[in-house]
């Protein structure tokens, strides 16, 4: 775990809920600038640890570092802090907010920062523009497609230059072409810019385009 | 803050229809309040400048044990000439005196050579009375607007009873305080219109004619009336007043003085009073409205957005901005209901202006309705609003800050 190569580090990490434990004993280490992606089947366990190691979710055991800092145990306020200046997200279902506009949806999480609305506007802007959706600056997410709607959450999860991106089934609900379209936006984040991406996906296909694919069983990784 | 504000605006307009319902009923909460305060306050305002202005002034000075007696009108209790001219001096000299008017007050009975009837008279100088209760005049309905030696001003229902218009020759007889009887004949100068309370129906002679009936070989006071120059610093005034005095003629334990307040002097402060208590219950219904349809609000809110919050916390908005976020919507619900509220009742009581309508009290007829509110009665109504909006707001919106992210984002 001291390694310095490794950004994230999960130490025999166990969840349980109730009787059930979801997550047996993980231990797992992702790389800086490494794509990983976490496949297995429907209610494995892979969405609970992806929430733990993003620090979204305590274990019940075990300890999670995230750029060398443990985040197991640390209260709800430096949670938030921590994930705002290092983790960004992409969910399956965009979590976009209904009543903001694309840029606004996508400097959201600037807000709390001491920032002038113009930097917060050219930040998401030249981001949107990254995801060729320049033309779609002012749009509430009701006037966008699925695929617009995933692009701007990933605009979202890169604007505060996130040390990682936890990506939770992205093209779960796209299209195949509009999936395909997703995954190439990642990889391309990957390759060109180095960015450190743990994926979640139940499907084998899109797992392999990661450089390592983890898969779970069961509550448990088995490579 | 700009930035929670406006998306604490774009929430509320999300669901127009519910904010419009929840302010609406805010509204109708304040123009309510803001009616009854300004019509039960104008009413009070009115009856108070009547009682004080018309008849008894602000404050009241007399010889201890005078006030206990004063249905007899017991001239036994009556300030002497030197006290009374100290009195005169000690008033003189308070800067937050306008005027005072000393008082002769007595019973007689009242002939018009034909019948006879008692009679209660005050024996005023008519300047420093009409300084000290300058709405006196007011009651005046017939006949000059002062009077002079010789002259009497009396009653309306006393005059009607007895048949006496202005001009007429009439008689008063009034026992003195060695017991003999002594008669003046007196021509009826004006016709007063009675007022509701003690006082309300009594006759004005000169001071000196009354102390000639009375047979007084130097002038002796009955009460000393008093008129401040701002009515709204009546206790402090109360205060001084009584100090100096106490100063001046305290000798041990006793005060050969009693000092009161208008308060003290009519029945219709428990009226007041009254009002008071209720202008307090009918604002404590307006908290509870706004607390209730906030609060219901904010709830539902928070329950529809369960997983906005989520994503909010998820992406690293701290639990603080998310509580601020839903305090600033109840915040925004009530200034918009006050907004609204305010610029409603304003215009009700503008309309009951214009429509001028009025009202009965006692033996006044034909009293105007003047409503208004108090700029800082509206402040409050606004303040009182807003903060129930905002702490109605404050359970929903720190369950919300409260929610475990992952928690929210699995809700459905």
């Amino acid at each position: 775990m001291n390694n310095k190569s490794d950004i994230l580090v999960g130490i025999d990490l166990t969840k349980t809920y109730g009787e059930l434990e979801v997550v047996k004993g993980v231990s797992l280490a992702v790389r800086e600038g490494e794509f990983v992606s976490l496949v297995g089947k429907s209610g494995c366990g892979k969405t609970t640890l992806l929430s733990i190691l993003s620090g979204l979710e305590h274990p019940t055991h075990g300890q999670a570092f995230l750029t060398g800092k443990e985040i197991t145990g640390a209260s709800e306020d430096e949670l938030a802090l921590f994930r705002r200046e290092n983790v960004g997200f992409i969910f399956q279902s965009f979590n976009l907010i209904p009543t903001l506009s694309a840029w606004e949806n996508v400097a959201l999480p600037l807000f709390p920062m001491q920032m002038s609305e113009a930097e917060r506007r050219r930040r998401a802007t030249e981001l949107l523009d990254q995801m060729e959706l320049s033309h779609r600056l002012e749009h509430l997410p009701a006037a966008l497609s699925g695929g617009e709607k995933q692009r701007v959450a990933i605009a979202r999860a890169l604007i505060n230059h996130p040390k990682i991106v936890f990506a939770d089934e992205p093209t779960g609900n796209l299209d195949t072409a509009t999936g395909d379209a997703i995954m190439a936006i990642l990889n391309h984040l990957h390759r060109q810019k180095g960015m450190t991406i743990l994926m979640v996906t139940h499907e084998p296909e899109l797992a392999k385009t990661a450089d390592r694919v983890l898969r779970m069983q069961d509550g448990e990784v088995l490579s | 803050m700009m930035n929670l504000f406006k998306i604490a605006l774009r929430n509320l307009l999300r669901y127009k229809r519910r904010t419009l319902l929840t302010a609406s009923l805010i509204t109708v909460g304040v123009v309510f309040v803001l009616v009854f305060v300004a019509v039960s306050g104008s009413f009070k305002a009115m009856m108070i400048g009547q009682i004080t202005d018309a008849m008894l002034g602000h404050i009241q000075i007399h010889k201890q044990g005078y006030v206990a007696s004063i249905d007899n009108l017991p001239l036994n209790l009556n300030l002497n000439a030197k006290t009374a001219a100290r009195i005169d001096e000690i008033l003189g000299s308070q800067k937050n005196i306008e005027a005072s008017s000393p008082r002769l007050k007595f019973g007689g009975l009242f002939s018009n050579f034909v019948e006879s009837t008692n009679i209660r008279l005050n024996g005023i100088y008519p300047d420093r009375e009409f300084k000290t209760v300058p709405l006196l005049t007011s009651r005046i309905s017939e006949g000059r607007k002062t009077i002079a030696k010789g002259e009497i001003l009396i009653p309306a229902l006393l005059a009607k009873g007895m048949k006496v218009k202005v001009g007429d020759s009439v008689v008063i007889v009034a026992t003195n305080k060695d017991g003999s009887v002594n008669g003046k004949q007196f021509v009826v100068a004006g016709i007063m219109e009675g007022v509701t309370g003690p006082g309300g129906r009594d006759g004005y002679v000169h001071i000196e004619d009354a102390a000639e009936v009375l047979r007084m070989p130097e002038l002796e006071i009955s009460e000393v009336a008093v008129r401040l120059k701002d009515f709204d610093r009546l206790q402090p005034a109360f205060q001084d007043i009584r100090k100096q005095l106490e100063t001046e003629f305290r000798k041990g334990d006793k005060f050969p003085l009693e000092i009161h307040t208008w308060e003290g002097l009519s029945p219709f402060f428990n009226i007041a009073r009254m009002l008071d208590i209720m202008t307090f219950f009918i604002k404590l219904m307006l908290v509870a409205l706004v607390l209730i349809s906030v609060l219901n609000v904010m709830m539902m809110a928070v329950y529809e957005r369960i997983r906005e919050i989520g994503t909010m916390a998820a992406i690293g908005t701290p639990p603080g901005k998310i509580l601020l976020l839903f305090m600033m919507e109840g915040l925004s619900l009530g200034v918009l209901g006050t907004i609204i509220g305010g610029g409603v009742g304003l215009l009700l009581l503008f309309i009951l202006n214009v429509a001028h309508i009025t009202f009965n009290f006692g033996q006044q007829q034909g009293l105007l309705l003047q409503a208004y509110v108090n700029p800082m009665d509206f402040v409050t109504i606004a303040v009182i609003v807003i903060l129930v909006s905002v702490v109605a707001s404050l359970q929903p919106a720190f369950k919300a800050s409260r929610m475990e992210p992952i928690v929210a984002l699995r809700h459905v």
